[in-house]
């Protein structure tokens, strides 16, 4: 396995948000995340990457427990975040925003990863000058995946990739995503309100709510009625 | 015409000199929001550095320029020693760096005290700075223009850094936004503390510099500390074009106005002037523009 996440208890100060949730996401794996606001799926991501650190239990990655490592360290072992809400460093141009990703890649590596990354959001290509900013929220969310793709992830944790952004690039960015997961050597976390979207792309899902498991199992548009009912409780 | 160069000069002399002193508080104030009281003491320790170079190397010149380097070493040091042991455990707690940096610059003001006492002492400066160049029928202490030589030689090479190299960048977008650098994969609190032992540096710098503008004592940083703040403040948080272009206005004003009044009088007009442009700006002159909230 890849990702495994056991018995996670986290939240922020002493208000407990995710109360003893566990999930693997094996090698190549997709599995999807799914509840209302609220449920504590952005927090359980950020105990992922380690923005927050868990009150109890693990997070381990390809076996190893990195619950005590910084978000840094989990990043050069693989592990790839994009946050909610289409981050990007604004007063930088995308091009650097790119490029200090980059960076810190083994020489040559950097700038093929950059270039494969560009490949799945060519729109990217003739904005590279541009403040990051002053793009929009689509082209900052497709920055945003090409700049966590450039670390040359194993996982990959998505939050909420489509929300928020205009229809147009909505199709974009959930094509990159199921091209990514379909490729398969890439495990993927995905954090989804789209219900068809998420049962699309992922192997298995898990519904939160009020910080458990309420539901989970294996994937595959005809569970979206399932699905739908677990959220709706 | 030749009072209006005489006074061009003494304000672009003046603002060199604010500009050394407020370039590093630009990085450490400006880009990582450290309210750091003993910056003017990581001149002085600058300052010092320069009169002990100057006791072992013997030849003036050659003690300058080895003082420039050694220098920004030692004030690098020092902050980073206040970063790794002090600032790290204040993250976005600001007025907490303010308390413990001012009393860091009182435990530093008097161990100079009891290293080279309290009397003012004094570093030779270099025979080739002595007199001055005739510009205009103006005549410009070399030792002044050597200043403004040294500021605009920091100014560039930090801009440099901050544009062109990985480390520039690192730096920009650790100030920008802490939780997405570290996500992207950069070190945090290793960028924080190169940040500051090169803010720190530049302290270092601009303090072997003020040792050819006269004596240097324990207290020589308090002179500057407030200046250094306001520069920064009134050019534009985070903003190095901003910095540069208030220490230069800010110079400008002050000798313009002491040219028809006194220093005190103009001391205090720039105070006023200052005020009232952050109340019409509270941003400060140079100020960025995003669609996100990043």
């Amino acid at each position: 396995m890849m990702l495994e996440l056991s018995e996670v208890h986290v939240g922020y100060g002493r208000t407990s948000v995710v109360h003893g949730v566990s999930l693997t996401v094996p090698a190549g794996g997709v599995v999807a995340v799914m509840g209302h606001n609220g449920a504590g799926k952005t927090t359980l991501l950020r105990a992922a990457v380690g923005l927050l650190r868990p009150q109890s239990g693990a997070v381990r990655l390809d076996g190893q427990d990195v619950t005590r490592l910084r978000p840094h360290q989990r990043v050069r072992r693989g592990l790839a975040y994009v946050a909610q809400g289409q981050q990007a460093f604004g007063q930088l141009t995308a091009r650097e925003n790119l490029q200090l990703v980059a960076d810190a890649q083994p020489r040559g590596v950097g700038a093929a990863r950059t270039d494969e990354a560009l490949d799945l959001f060519p729109a990217l290509r003739g904005l590279l000058g541009r403040r990051a900013g002053l793009l929009s929220g689509g082209q900052r969310q497709q920055l945003a995946i090409a700049r966590a793709l450039i670390t040359g992830p194993r996982v990959l944790l998505l939050d909420e990739p489509t929300e928020g952004i205009q229809p147009s690039v909505v199709a974009e960015i959930e094509d990159a995503v199921l091209a990514l997961t379909r490729a398969g050597d890439l495990a993927v976390l995905l954090v989804e309100q789209h219900v068809g979207f998420a049962l699309s792309a992922a192997a298995r899902y898990v519904v939160l709510e009020s910080g458990r498991v309420r539901d989970e199992g294996t994937g595959g548009a005809e569970k979206e009625e399932q699905v739908r009912a677990a959220m709706a409780l | 015409m030749d009072a209006l160069f005489s006074q061009l000069f003494a304000g672009l002399s003046l603002g060199s000199v604010l500009l050394l002193a407020a370039l590093g508080l630009a990085l450490t104030f400006g880009q990582m929001g450290v309210i750091n009281m003993a910056h003017g003491e990581l001149m002085m320790a600058g300052a010092y550095t320069a009169y002990v170079v100057q006791g072992v190397v013997g030849d003036a010149g050659v003690s300058l320029l080895v003082s420039l380097v050694i220098g920004f070493l030692v004030g690098g040091l020092i902050g980073l020693l206040l970063e790794v042991t002090l600032l790290s455990r204040m993250h976005r707690r600001p007025l907490d760096t303010l308390l413990v940096t001012w009393g860091v610059a009182l435990v530093l003001q008097q161990l100079a005290r009891d290293v080279f006492g309290a009397p003012n002492v004094d570093v030779r400066a270099p025979q080739w700075l002595s007199g001055a160049v005739q510009v205009f029928g103006i005549g410009m202490p070399k030792t002044r223009l050597f200043i403004l030589l040294v500021a605009i030689v920091c100014v560039t090479a930090l801009a440099l850094v901050l544009r062109l190299t990985p480390l520039g960048r690192q730096i920009r977008a650790t100030v920008q936004n802490r939780d997405l650098a570290e996500t992207t994969g950069i070190s945090t609190r290793a960028t924080d503390r190169l940040t500051f032992f090169i803010g720190s540096g530049v302290a270092g710098v601009a303090g072997v510099t003020l040792t050819l503008l006269g004596s240097i004592g324990p207290t020589l940083g308090t002179a500057y500390i407030v200046d250094a703040f306001l520069v920064v403040v009134a050019g534009g948080i985070g903003q190095l074009k901003g910095t540069v272009i208030a220490a230069f206005a800010l110079g400008l004003l002050q000798a313009s106005i002491e040219y028809s009044t006194t220093t005190s009088i103009a001391k205090v007009l720039v105070f006023v002037a200052i005020v009232a442009f952050l109340q019409a700006r509270p941003q400060g002159l140079v100020a960025m523009r995003t669609r996100s909230l990043a």
